[in-house]
């Protein structure tokens, strides 16, 4: 047994972070927060130079073939930078499902632009309100076109392609979803941008009217394919989720260590002293889950679904508490558009709710724990 | 990042778990198993007589504390190993309750600060199980605030001469010897001039008074020594330095990850699998589901917590202040979970005991254990500080008596 990272994949960390912090400045951020841009290209493109864009894709589709927990050390880093960049809806959503489900042209087609960073992708799967649900998805698919809207769409006004869960049967079982490939570009798709809580993650809704399509994976295994794409984003996320956290930690000790009141450090101060306790104490169970569910990724063991789920959870929890906390800590300072804490918060919340929401997978987790005990 | 066991390691899991079975009283399996915080009952035995017997058994064959040199009755193990010894040893584990506080401090303080001939003395015996320690530092004037107790220790020719009292000492009414924690220098502040020793439970002038706990069991007790005479030969650390072999004590309590801190989710897990309610098994429901797995979560977040520490430790790492949040985190949860196995048990929640309450009453049991574990060894709020400034590194609270001579800081409350 040996629970941690190898030196390599540390210092592919430490590369990661030293990018992220020259590249990613608040400063960067802020320029698709306040509406400037949709999304940073310069540091989209930085990072496909870095080879992080391909890192878990194999070198036969032109990624970096490293593997998975080097993606995870660099979700982390990501999350930390609050990067405003369609990495998540790209390499965890979109990339997964093809290295899952793809064929060998798919793969061709699409995964050396990924890795290149010459392709934005997506998943498009919410039609609404709720939670990934079979049922819950009514966009047609028939004779090779797609009619229906989804949103949100995470990143979806600048993608180039989308994977597209669809329904192709009535029995109403879940083999009536299947997933399908669409180059958003060839028309027939309109993308509107909508206002969310974290504008640094666009989301939007498309409209597909008669738009060209072609399937992805067996036909009736949509849905399987989607529970294993959700879970292996949710693991990758979820580092995401844990950098964030630890930088608002961060951020809150700082300003306790720097910030005087009656005459002495508020970080001297108990009631704050154990407000950041607290938050070290989720940053770190998160932390830990996620590393269960790194080694369950990267080994594809049987535990992922488990593993998945409770690192989602645990991480989607210290994010929100440790996010909402430094705010607290920072006083009306936080609370300012000015200090850097809302983009966190923001954040936090948004991506609380991108892969289904923390009660949903509340409910997965222990469905996949009963299922395990009961075998 | 790998879970698996090396070969080594899957060897010595073999090695163990054959022994085990082998070895292992299995007429108490069941029970065990069925035990929980709070609730260690062995119909028809002697809990403490059974515990020193597999203790003895292990030891005989070197499964003994497994990480102290094998010279002073240990195997010489790797951390890892000892995870997976507590993996094999399962709900027999439980049987140790009695042994973890000289297992897990006092045995490493005297590896520290003992002469070779004493460590060679009273270690095997302790690893053991024949001879049982305590620890005597807790004062009606000094528990958070362990640095102002009061017992006095006076030197007259070779002996020191102890006079005071001790409070919530687990343990002590069938401990054979402890490590004892007591002023020498009242004169000056008072980290200063603290001394630590260690002696016999059965010297003259040591009486010991079982206290009843508000579990209605009695683990802890008073100790009073009066006139109680401790050969110089067993002081432990220079004569007003008993401050720093106490941290040493206390560091090495952290060592005690990987033991598993009871958090109280398998039992919550499995009462919600078998509960039925009126709509079906507690577990079907929405709102039973996202409790429990917040639960799991905290309890998985902790387990692999401590699967970090002990991988540090095995490249050589120190146990460091960050240990401090397994008992932070279980201490409070236990407490949460045994609440919500009453509350989902409705009226009948109220009930007690092996007789009359649901599985054995052993929810019941550990909500009145609960409150106990948030204070022992270090409050809630005591972890939270270290936490805050050890690992964070905020400043230490202001503290009005540092460089007060301990004869002159003001006195209230309990003395
Ligand atoms: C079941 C059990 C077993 C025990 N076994 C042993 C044993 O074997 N040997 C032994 O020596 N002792 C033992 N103890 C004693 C234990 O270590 C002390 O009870 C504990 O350290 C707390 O001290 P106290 O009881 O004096 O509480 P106090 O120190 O009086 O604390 C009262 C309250 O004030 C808070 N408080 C105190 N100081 C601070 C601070 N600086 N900042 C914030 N809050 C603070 C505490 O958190 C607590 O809420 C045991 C206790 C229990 C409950």
């Amino acid at each position: 047994m040996n629970f941690d990272f190898s030196d390599d994949q540390k210092q592919m960390r430490d590369a990661a972070r030293k990018f992220l912090t020259e590249q990613c400045p608040p400063k960067a951020v802020r320029e698709v927060l306040d509406g400037r841009a949709t999304y940073d290209k310069a540091l989209w493109k930085g990072l496909a130079e870095m080879g992080f864009l391909g890192v878990a894709i194999p070198e036969e589709f032109g990624g970096a073939g490293a593997g998975h927990l080097e993606l995870c050390v660099i979700a982390e880093e990501m999350g930390r930078a609050n990067a405003p960049v369609p990495f998540s809806s790209t390499v965890y959503l979109a990339a997964e499902a093809l290295l899952l489900a793809g064929s060998d042209a798919q793969k061709q087609k699409w995964l050396p632009r990924i890795a290149s960073g010459d392709a934005i992708g997506t998943l498009a799967l919410f039609e609404g309100k709720g939670n990934p649900s079979p049922k819950a998805i009514k966009l047609q698919a028939s004779g090779g076109t797609l009619n229906g809207v989804k949103k949100p769409v995470p990143d979806g006004a600048i993608a180039d392609f989308a994977v597209v869960a669809a329904r192709t049967g009535s029995t109403g079982r879940d083999a009536d979803i299947s997933l399908f490939l669409v180059d958003l570009k060839a028309g027939g798709v309109e993308a509107k941008a909508l206002t969310n809580v974290d504008p640094t993650r666009g989301q939007a809704e498309l409209t597909f009217k008669n738009a060209k399509a072609e399937p992805l994976g067996t036909a009736g295994e949509g849905w399987s394919i989607l529970t294993q794409v959700l879970d292996r984003a949710a693991v990758l996320l979820a580092f995401e989720q844990v950098g964030g956290s630890d930088r608002a930690l961060e951020m809150g000790r700082d300003y306790a260590l720097d910030r005087i009141a009656f005459g002495r450090p508020i970080g001297s101060f108990q009631a704050v002293k154990h407000i950041l306790a607290d938050m070290y104490v989720s940053a770190t169970l998160a932390r830990s889950n996620c590393y269960y569910g790194a080694w369950a990724l990267s080994t594809n063991a049987s535990e992922l679904p488990e593993a998945a789920a409770a690192a989602r959870i645990s991480a989607t929890q210290a994010f929100q508490h440790c996010s909402k906390n430094n705010i607290q800590v920072h006083g009306g300072m936080g609370f300012t558009w000015e200090f850097d804490c809302h983009m966190y918060y923001r954040r936090a919340n948004a991506t609380a709710l991108t892969l289904g929401s923390l009660s949903y997978w509340e409910d997965q987790l222990i469905d996949r724990m009963r299922k395990k005990n009961a075998a | 990042m790998n879970f698996d066991d090396t070969p080594q390691e899957a060897a010595f899991r073999a090695e163990a778990k054959a022994w085990i079975q082998a070895n292992a009283p299995k007429q108490y399996e069941e029970e065990l198993r069925k035990s929980s915080l709070g609730r260690t009952v062995l119909k028809g035995a002697n809990i403490l007589e059974v515990a020193k017997a597999w203790q003895k058994k292990k030891a005989d064959a070197g499964w003994a504390c497994l990480h102290w040199p094998k010279e002073y009755g240990g195997r010489g193990s790797s951390p890892i190993e000892r995870v997976i010894w507590q993996q094999e040893e399962g709900p027999f584990g439980k049987l140790s309750g009695m042994f973890i506080i000289g297992h897990g401090m006092c045995g490493p303080t005297m590896m520290a600060f003992a002469g070779e001939e004493q460590k060679r003395k009273y270690l095997p015996p302790l690893a053991s199980g024949e001879k049982v320690w305590c620890q005597l530092f807790s004062e009606p004037a000094g528990g958070s605030d362990v640095a102002g107790l009061r017992t006095r220790a006076e030197k007259k020719g070779d002996d020191w001469i102890i006079n005071g009292q001790k409070i919530w000492t687990s343990g002590a009414h069938y401990s054979d010897y402890g490590i004892l924690l007591t002023r020498t220098d009242p004169t000056v502040p008072k980290h200063k001039g603290l001394t630590m020793f260690f002696l016999d439970m059965k010297s003259p002038g040591v009486e010991v008074r079982p206290i009843k706990q508000a579990s209605g069991q009695s683990d802890f007790n008073e100790v009073y020594f009066t006139d109680v005479k401790i050969p110089d030969s067993q002081r432990l650390g220079a004569v007003n330095d008993g401050w720093n072999v106490s941290l040493t004590t206390l560091m090495n309590e952290r060592m005690s990850i990987g033991a598993g801190v009871a958090t109280g989710f398998p039992e919550l897990f499995d009462f919600c699998n078998s509960l039925m309610l009126e709509d079906g098994p507690a577990i079907e429901d929405r709102s039973v589901r996202s409790r429990l797995a917040n639960y799991a979560v905290k309890a998985s977040g902790l387990r692999y917590t401590s699967m970090r520490a002990i991988s540090a430790l095995s490249k050589g790492e120190r146990p460091g202040p960050e240990n401090s949040i397994g008992k932070l985190v279980a201490g409070s949860m236990v407490q949460e979970v045994a609440m919500y196995a009453l509350d989902l048990q409705g009226a009948a929640g109220v009930l007690s005991g092996p007789d009359d309450a649901e599985v054995a009453g052993k929810f019941q049991a550990m909500l009145l254990r609960a409150p106990g574990t948030r204070v022992e060894g270090g409050t809630d709020e005591i972890m939270r500080n270290i936490i805050a400034e050890r690992v964070l590194g905020l400043p230490g609270d202001i503290r009005v008596d540092k460089d007060v001579p301990f004869n002159q800081i003001p006195t209230k409350g309990r003395t």
